[in-house]
């Protein structure tokens, strides 16, 4: 039990934050995507905990942590996951009580909007929507339309933002000295925040290592700590000088500028995280299930058992994985146009058919995996400790569960780690030909498929394509980083891992 | 004196790992001269292997560096040559051929391709195939320009290594390091390899630089021996010393722990411990734990090389002069208990009845998967065992011998045959119940390293088959027992919270026999336990096996290569060809006076150590090709194509059993 304590207080806090969640005065909404994530956390939580009571299991992922370029790969990660984390905690807020009702009435009326914690978080990047685009940091719009003066005479000109750099009298003045008093303050604060951080951080640490503080951030400072903590600490101030620059820059003006509608681009891109890693990652939750047990089932009974499977995996594989999906996703969407009555809002309507859009990937894309695994099966199957526990008279289930599974794990790690960035990618291209999440939720790939109209016209405009671009690029690149490193621990291959 | 062909002198590679420096060579200095067979002799693990790549320059980079000393090979220093020269030297001056044939070939390439790419760089394209078909005939490939067309594949594993000496042969090398050239291949296959390279030396005067574990190999092949331990050389001298009377305790020992039919009875001489990691650093003698004559100052300061009155020389304190007189004069007299029985038939009654036992693998073909023909690797074999006695099955590689011990357990279903083991009739249980007898036999595997689960504790593995089989009760009497196990092959029981990947082959395999011993089996099946053994380590696993059967009363079925194993071990031996048993007794009737001529070539292929300085003048009834493919065996007796007392009536039939005296069974016309 005490080696499961991080799992126990994680769990506590858990039931904490849906305890202090249902007592506000809110209606909580769980979607789909939502418990499936919840349940990939706690499963996630359990597994480590598991990993950290067994020193074999262990080794490798200290391994892949002493890897400057693994953490700083994760820290990464682990800010989209904050981000991604927060927005699947939906909910709907109550509308204001209307007055002729007041004292009489006492239900509630909860808003038809499903707001997430994020969205909270982010209120003034949601709320400060303009007319239509504008370009990143603009005081104006990013093209001329027709404004009546107040002398009433009409001029065709850029009209000023109603919120991006409404704080400023003089535009055309001030503009330059703004952002540039605003960056420092940002840098400082940045700064600031670092510092206290590292410190409170390094005196836990150096307690915790029973060391002096001032040896032990020397060794951070040479890089000499068993956790390459240097590159920790420069990681997390990169990302508070993000967070400042946001606060300083994004909050009066439009960081990233404003789409179509008016939306700011930054607030869209946050938004697309969590669509990005459901898929990413729930898509393997479906997958894994088939792989697993059906690869390990041809492996270890061979004979027509093997046959049958092999005979699945063969014919999905020569179906066009697009085409199914494309199939998959229009039937989704002609039930849903048929029972409209189920969905009581938009968001729980796109979420079934981001679930559909991940099953329908999943269920397409078991079967490399399923094959490495039934290959390593029949491999193991013949190794001496599989005999001898034949020998000792154990049941298939048994030799499976005990001998097996444990012997093919990396092999799973290794393809799911791989997997996620590809997942991601897919999203993206799935929404830009039309079958990948519904319109109306934002995702990188919808970003980009509207970004096909914005490139076309004069003068062009690129700054929610970037946006997107950018920030699945991060994401996928420290996935990549963070996965090659995974790759090399549990490798037995390259010989450092276990064997 | 000639200057000598290759001059080491003080070598040492290093290899930057995890654990620190582990250095592989530590200070090696050797002198080969033409012509001569050098034998660098030692346990795996102590630096044979890397000294002949660092003589290549082909030590793993950037892990592995050459950090000091010089080779030089005809006066050129090598560790100073650029890259570009050194390839001239590789293949041309010095050639190498490794341990294992069956990878050190390119699978997709004709064998005539593979020899002619080493052949090509000096001659043209016509006489590139000259040249080949030269070199194959040289290497004794029967048949040599329809050979020049098949791919490794096609080829068994003695030619594979005759085509390697080929390539190595390609370039004319003044120098040839062989890496356990013999080591993956049988006895009858390793005297005609060994044979070729004695031959082709006398032929081509090239030195050759033989690695290997094996004192037989050294006894037959060598001019002068090195012998390695922990990275250093700790004795130096020609065969007829060296054999006479080895100097250094390590070689001491070495001998005494052979096991062979004199020492039947006896407990033999062990090693205690293993080869220290190399990764440590030394302040004393490299074997200090594991030798039984150290003094304080072996402890405290490293050995220097004491040079002989001739040639060679010991690293060894008790030959040095200052600190000789510190030893005990006469030779501390290391007390070796006598195992109690020699035969212990004790109870005479039959534990195993294997009859008529086949196992034939069907080979399908074409689209309806129709079967077109069996391999038949176990044709018809009978044997008994009673309690408490040890049977040897001898044979080959590829007789089929494992699937025998496999197929006693049912691991593989028998096609025919009858398996009775104390009334119970293995082959007509359903599983189920064959899971409840599943207990009384147990087999423990040759290789230690893949007979584990990695991801189990050591407690977790040898408790696994008791939960299965309900036996030892609860939990805290399981655990009870598991230390006792632990205890009784010689294991401390506070090992039992690691993982096998902590321990070194011969204690995994003693873990693998706690193992099979917790259900209480009454008959082991030893699939060559000790073959992947260190020779020293050797000698341990057999004592303990021959204690336990003593303590415990185990019958064993012990499945062999190894002769010498057998003669010491064994109660009855079973000689095996292509699936059958082609002679059968107790081991005096067998080794002393073997019948079948397969019997007494197997007996005269193993490499003896002759002590005397003579050297190797023996006649050796070889046997000449390999084993037939056990899908088309020959017709009649098996073994007629390899014979060479073949009758007409061989090739037509196959021989009936013929009783010698009691027990003596052999299958051979020559006793009809």
């Amino acid at each position: 039990m005490i080696q499961h304590r991080g799992l126990w207080i994680f769990i506590v806090l858990l039931a904490v934050a849906a305890g202090v969640l249902f007592t506000m005065p809110v209606k909580p909404v769980v979607l789909w995507t939502d418990a499936l994530v919840y349940v990939l956390v706690v499963t996630l939580a359990a597994f480590f905990s598991y990993v950290r009571s067994k020193p074999h299991l262990l080794a490798p992922w200290q391994q892949v942590l002493r890897r400057p370029l693994a953490v700083a790969a994760l820290v990464v990660l682990s800010a989209y996951v904050v981000v991604g984390l927060l927005d699947s905690v939906h909910f709907r807020p109550p509308l204001p009580q209307q007055g002729e009702y007041k004292g009489e009435d006492k239900t509630v009326h909860y808003s038809v909007e499903v707001l997430s914690l994020l969205d909270i978080v982010l209120t003034p990047l949601r709320n400060t929507v303009e007319r239509s685009y504008s370009s990143p940091l603009a005081t104006h719009l990013y093209s001329k339309e027709l404004q009546q003066q107040a002398d009433g005479s009409r001029v065709r000109d850029y009209a000023r933002l109603k919120y991006g750099g409404a704080h400023l009298v003089n535009p055309q003045a001030d503009y330059a000295a703004d952002i540039a008093q605003r960056s420092v303050n940002a840098l400082l604060q940045a700064a600031v925040a670092w510092a206290v951080l590292v410190l409170l951080w390094s005196v836990f640490l150096a307690r915790r290592a029973r060391k002096k503080l001032a040896d032990f951030l020397r060794d951070v400072a040479r890089g000499k700590t068993a956790l390459p903590w240097r590159v920790i600490f420069v990681c997390v101030g990169a990302l508070l000088l993000m967070i400042t620059v946001i606060i300083e820059l994004g909050l009066p003006y439009h960081l990233l500028g404003t789409d179509k509608v008016g939306n700011d681009v930054l607030y869209l891109s946050l938004k697309s995280i969590r669509t990005g890693l459901v898929i990413g990652t729930l898509t393997t939750l479906v997958m894994l299930p088939f792989a697993v047990l059906l690869g390990i089932m041809a492996g270890h009974y061979r004979g027509w058992i093997d046959d049958v499977i092999q005979y699945i995996y063969t014919t999905l594989n020569s179906i066009p994985g697009v085409l199914l999906i494309a199939a998959a996703i229009l039937s989704v969407d002609l039930y849903i146009a048929n029972n409209p009555g189920l969905f009581e809002t938009v968001v729980e309507r796109a979420d079934l058919r981001l679930l559909f859009l991940c099953l329908i990937l999943g269920i397409t894309s078991w079967t490399g995996l399923c094959r490495l695994l039934r290959g390593e099966t029949l491999k193991l199957r013949e190794l001496d400790y599989i005999q001898a526990a034949t020998a000792f008279g154990m049941s298939n289930n048994k030799i499976i569960t005990r001998h097996i599974l444990p012997n093919v794990m990396h092999i799973v790690l290794i393809a799911v780690v791989l997997d996620f960035s590809g997942l991601v990618l897919a999203e993206a291209v799935l929404s830009y030909i039309g079958v990948g999440v519904d319109p109306s939720m934002i995702s990188w790939g919808n970003m980009i498929n509207s970004a096909r109209l914005e490139m076309a016209r004069e003068p062009v405009v690129w700054w929610s394509l970037l946006a997107a671009l950018g920030f699945m690029f991060f994401l996928v690149l420290a996935a990549n980083l963070f996965s090659d490193a995974v790759r090399d621990a549990f490798d037995p291959r390259t010989g450092r891992g276990i064997h | 004196m000639t200057s000598p062909l290759l001059q080491i002198e003080s070598l040492q590679t290093c290899f930057a790992t995890v654990g620190g420096t582990v250095r592989a060579v530590d200070g090696i200095s050797l002198e080969i001269q033409k012509g001569q067979t050098f034998a660098l002799l030692g346990e795996s693990g102590c630096g044979k292997s890397m000294t002949a790549l660092s003589i290549m320059r082909l030590v793993p980079e950037p892990a592995g560096r050459i950090t000091e000393g010089s080779v030089r090979l005809n006066g050129d220093d090598l560790l100073q040559l650029p890259e570009v020269a050194m390839r001239h030297v590789r293949g041309k001056r010095i050639a190498m051929i490794f341990q294992e044939p069956m990878t050190s070939l390119n699978p997709v390439l004709t064998i005539g391709d593979q020899i002619g790419e080493s052949v090509r760089q000096q001659r043209g394209a016509q006489a590139v195939r000259a040249r080949v078909l030269e070199l194959l005939e040289a290497v004794g490939i029967p048949d040599p320009a329809q050979r020049y067309h098949e791919y490794p594949h096609q080829l068994s594993g003695g030619m594979k290594q005759r085509v390697m000496i080929a390539i190595a042969l390609a370039g004319e090398p003044d120098l040839l390091i062989a890496d356990e050239p013999t080591t993956a291949l049988d006895v009858t296959i390793q005297a005609q390899v060994l044979d070729l390279m004695r031959q082709l030396q006398k032929k081509t005067g090239m030195a050759i630089l033989l690695i290997t574990h094996d004192l037989g190999v050294v006894s037959e092949m060598a001019d002068r021996v090195a012998v390695m331990y922990a990275g250093q050389i700790v004795e130096e001298a020609d065969r007829a010393t060296f054999f006479a009377k080895p100097q250094h305790p390590y070689s001491k020992k070495l001998f005494a722990s052979l096991p062979d039919i004199k020492k039947r009875g006896q407990r033999l001489a062990i090693i205690p411990g293993h080869v220290p990691s190399l990764a440590s650093e030394f302040s004393g003698c490299r074997f200090v734990d594991r030798c039984d004559d150290a003094i304080a100052v072996c402890r405290s300061q490293s050995p220097k090389w004491i040079a002989a009155a001739t040639s060679g020389g010991v690293r060894c304190f008790k030959l040095d002069a200052a600190y000789r007189e510190q030893f005990p004069i006469v030779e501390k007299q290391v007390t070796i208990p006598e195992h109690t029985v020699e035969p212990s038939t004790q109870g005479n009654k039959t534990l195993l009845t294997v009859t008529g036992l086949k196992v034939h693998f069907p080979i399908y073909k074409g689209l309806l998967r129709r079967v077109v023909n069996h391999v038949k690797a176990v044709d018809d074999i009978s044997l008994s065992i009673p309690e408490g006695h040890t049977l040897a099955l001898v044979g080959e590689s590829g007789c089929g011998k494992t699937t025998a011990g496999k197929s006693i357990l049912q691991l593989v279903k028998p096609t025919a045959g009858t398996v009775k083991f104390s009334g119970a009739e293995f082959t007509a249980l359903s599983s189920a119940q064959l899971r409840r007898h599943r207990s009384d036999i147990q087999i423990i595997f040759q290789d230690p390293f893949s007979s584990m689960n990695p991801r189990m504790m050591v407690v977790d593995i040898i408790e696994e088959g008791m939960i299965t089989q309900g036996i030892g009760g609860n939990a805290p009497a399981r655990a009870m027992r598991v230390d006792r196990l632990l205890e009784q092959v010689g294991l401390s029981p506070d090992i039992k919270r690691r993982y096998p990947h902590e321990f070194s082959g011969g204690q995994r395999q003693r873990i693998c026999i706690a193992r099979a011993l917790a259900v209480e089996p009454k008959l082991i099946i030893c699939d060559e336990p000790t073959s992947a053994l260190d020779v020293s380590v050797q000698a341990q696993i057999l004592n303990l096996l021959k204690d336990l059967q003593d303590e415990l009363g185990l019958a064993y079925l012990f499945i062999t290569h190894d002769l010498s194993v057998v003669e010491y071990l064994a109660h009855e031996v079973a000689v095996m060809y292509l699936g059958r048993i082609v002679e059968q007794g107790t081991v005096q009737e067998v080794m002393e006076n073997p019948l079948h001529p397969y019997t007494k070539a197997l007996l005269a292929a193993v490499p003896v150590i002759e002590k005397s300085a003579e050297g190797v003048e023996r006649s050796i009834i070889s046997v000449q090709g390999e084993m037939p493919s056990p899908i088309n065996p020959p017709s009649g007796c098996h073994f007629h194509p390899r014979c060479i007392q073949a009758m007409p009536e061989c090739k037509t039939s196959y021989p009936a059993a013929h009783i010698n005296g009691e027990t003596h069974m052999t299958k051979c016309f020559l006793y009809e």
